[in-house]
């Protein structure tokens, strides 16, 4: 396969297209926005818990970005639903990386993981939990 | 009459070491010189040769050797003084680059002179380098912080200077000369006489100017002017700030330390003549060696012959994306700006556009080029931006073109 198609898989293609999780929720338990100072994109990702006030119920993006970027984050929406707050806020990134599953420079994976750092951001201030140091620098707040 | 000087950017590139290699299996058409400029071996190796053959810390040692690196570091402030026309040697300063010779200026100028009641003024236009120093200063100083709007094609309105500082103690207006994304150049004497007829001090961020056009410090009238080395076939690390004698003089230095003192008791410390009351530390000394080697290779090609040259891309280019539905170009007319062309393909982001350049060895920039209260103006995130040196040719740009119907297929746009 060409690094052409490798990168812009169709895949990518059709999140970039069809974002899921598109929008942010009006009645969110956490939010939080972030911004890639070195390009300008900014993303606002919301969460609602289920009944338990743990389990992801749903969550929506909202933002200005990259195929990449924007495609991450609506595979993350698909990722993340239904699993613990706890987990997600500790997610290693490897696991939407695999998901996505093109080679990234370092610099495209900050567009990558822009989505997954804001939700981060979102879920460990809900919490009350500090922000791990890996991911400090998008919480601009 | 002597016909104009021309250039041969095929002939020029057998300079440049860098287009030797090949990117994703292509020849490099590098379109981001604006960001950095491409190094001719003729810098290189007077860098080189200087760390083989005169090498030994300036201005210090009484031996041969350091007096030999002495005279390469004050031949190349003469250079250098002569690129921009300069009154004097000692008014041209080394930096790092042209955002250390503004924050000189914001700092020490700006630190003495600035409080409550003062007005800094800059312009939508500027390049954060010339624009976050002197908000910065500002904030910190107690003085108003205002900007003089521009269109979207990157003509400043001259004509609200008037209105926009009103009755207030305009004290200093920061505007650069050629925009690194709209490439259009501004009329920096008009700005300098009416900075000049309120009182204030100019200061005038010519990163942008000096590799593409002729740089007169006496007839733009600034006060300051700033120059960045690695845009303009020198090395990076090294730039120059030009000011008055009078203004220098009388300010306080910015960075202390060695070489910039005349002498240092425990109670006091006084300090040495100009250019060394603002050069502490060891100079950038190869550094300085290159960009007088990069002047030498400029002079050589002849700045009108790359002024005219860069308008002719320009011209091309703005033909050649005017041809696909869905691009949009900023900027003024080609006659008036330096080979800077930014524009937006409509329904991709421009990270996605130089991605997929890239993987046909075609170098752009994209993102929002430290320029974001332009990028609020022009209603987007980021831009694409090509932009164009004396060793760019035309089918560079049929690339760039070629490339840009690629990434249309690719997001069905």
């Amino acid at each position: 396969m060409s690094e052409f198609d490798q990168l812009y898989r169709e895949v990518i293609l059709d999140h970039y297209k069809n974002p899921r999780g598109h929008g942010v929720l009006d009645d969110a338990d956490a939010v939080a926005e972030g911004q890639n100072p070195l390009c300008g994109d900014e993303v606002t990702v919301s969460v609602r818990f289920a009944g338990d006030g743990e389990t992801i119920d749903e969550v929506g993006f909202e933002g200005r970005g990259c195929a990449i970027s924007q495609a991450a984050t609506s595979m993350l929406t698909e990722l993340v639903k239904g699993r613990k707050a706890a987990d997600v806020a500790t997610l290693p990134k490897e696991e939407l990386l695999d998901e996505i599953g093109i080679p990234l420079t370092p610099v495209r994976m900050k567009c990558a993981i822009l989505g997954l750092g804001v939700l981060k951001v979102a879920l460990h201030r809900s919490k009350g939990t500090p922000l791990p140091d890996e991911w400090q620098g998008l919480d601009f707040s | 009459m002597t016909a104009p000087k021309t250039l041969d950017a095929q002939a020029l590139r057998a300079d440049f070491p860098i287009f030797e290699q090949r990117f994703h299996g292509k020849p490099l058409a590098y379109l981001d010189s604006a960001a950095s400029s491409q190094k001719p071996r003729q810098m290189l190796d007077a860098m080189t040769r200087f760390y083989e053959t005169s090498y030994a810390n300036v201005h210090r040692g009484v031996y041969e050797l350091a007096e030999r690196a002495t005279e390469a570091l004050e031949h190349a402030r003469e250079r250098c003084r002569a690129f921009v026309n300069a009154p004097a040697a000692h008014e041209v300063i080394f930096v790092r680059n042209a955002t250390e010779a503004i924050n000189l200026v914001a700092y020490a100028w700006g630190l003495e002179n600035l409080g409550p009641g003062d007005v800094v003024l800059v312009t939508e236009l500027e390049h954060h380098a010339n624009f976050v120093p002197w908000q910065f200063i500002a904030r910190k100083t107690g003085a108003e912080f205002r900007m003089l709007p521009v269109e979207p094609d990157g003509t400043l309105h001259l004509d609200e200077l008037d209105q926009l500082a009103g009755d207030a103690k305009v004290k200093v207006v920061a505007t650069g000369y050629v925009s690194n994304v709209l490439g259009g150049a501004n009329d920096i004497s008009r700005i300098a006489a009416w900075v000049h007829e309120r009182g204030a001090i100019h200061v005038c961020d010519a990163a942008q100017a000096a590799p593409h056009r002729r740089v007169d410090v006496q007839a733009l009238g600034s006060d300051f002017v700033a120059v960045s080395g690695h845009k303009m076939c020198g090395p990076s690390g090294i730039g120059f700030l030009w000011g008055k004698s009078d203004l220098l003089r009388a300010m306080p230095p910015f960075l202390t330390g060695g070489h910039m003192i005349r002498r240092v008791r425990e109670d006091e410390t006084t300090w040495g003549e100009l250019p060394h009351k603002f050069e502490a530390g060891t100079a950038p000394m190869a550094e300085a060696v290159g960009l007088a080697a990069a002047i030498d290779y400029l002079e050589a090609v002849g700045l009108e012959a790359i002024e005219q040259h860069e308008h002719e891309l320009v011209a091309h280019a703005l033909d050649r994306l005017a041809e696909i539905p869905g691009v949009t170009t900023w900027g003024p007319p080609p006659e008036r700006r330096a080979g800077i062309v930014s524009f937006d393909v409509d329904g991709v982001h421009p990270h996605d556009v130089a991605q997929i350049l890239d993987l046909d060895g075609v170098a752009i920039r994209a993102g929002h080029h430290c320029c974001q209260p332009l990028m609020t103006r022009l209603g987007v995130a980021a831009t694409n931006r090509a932009s164009f040196y004396l060793y760019t040719l035309p089918e560079e740009i049929d690339r760039l073109a070629d490339g840009l119907l690629k990434v249309k297929k690719t997001f069905g746009v």
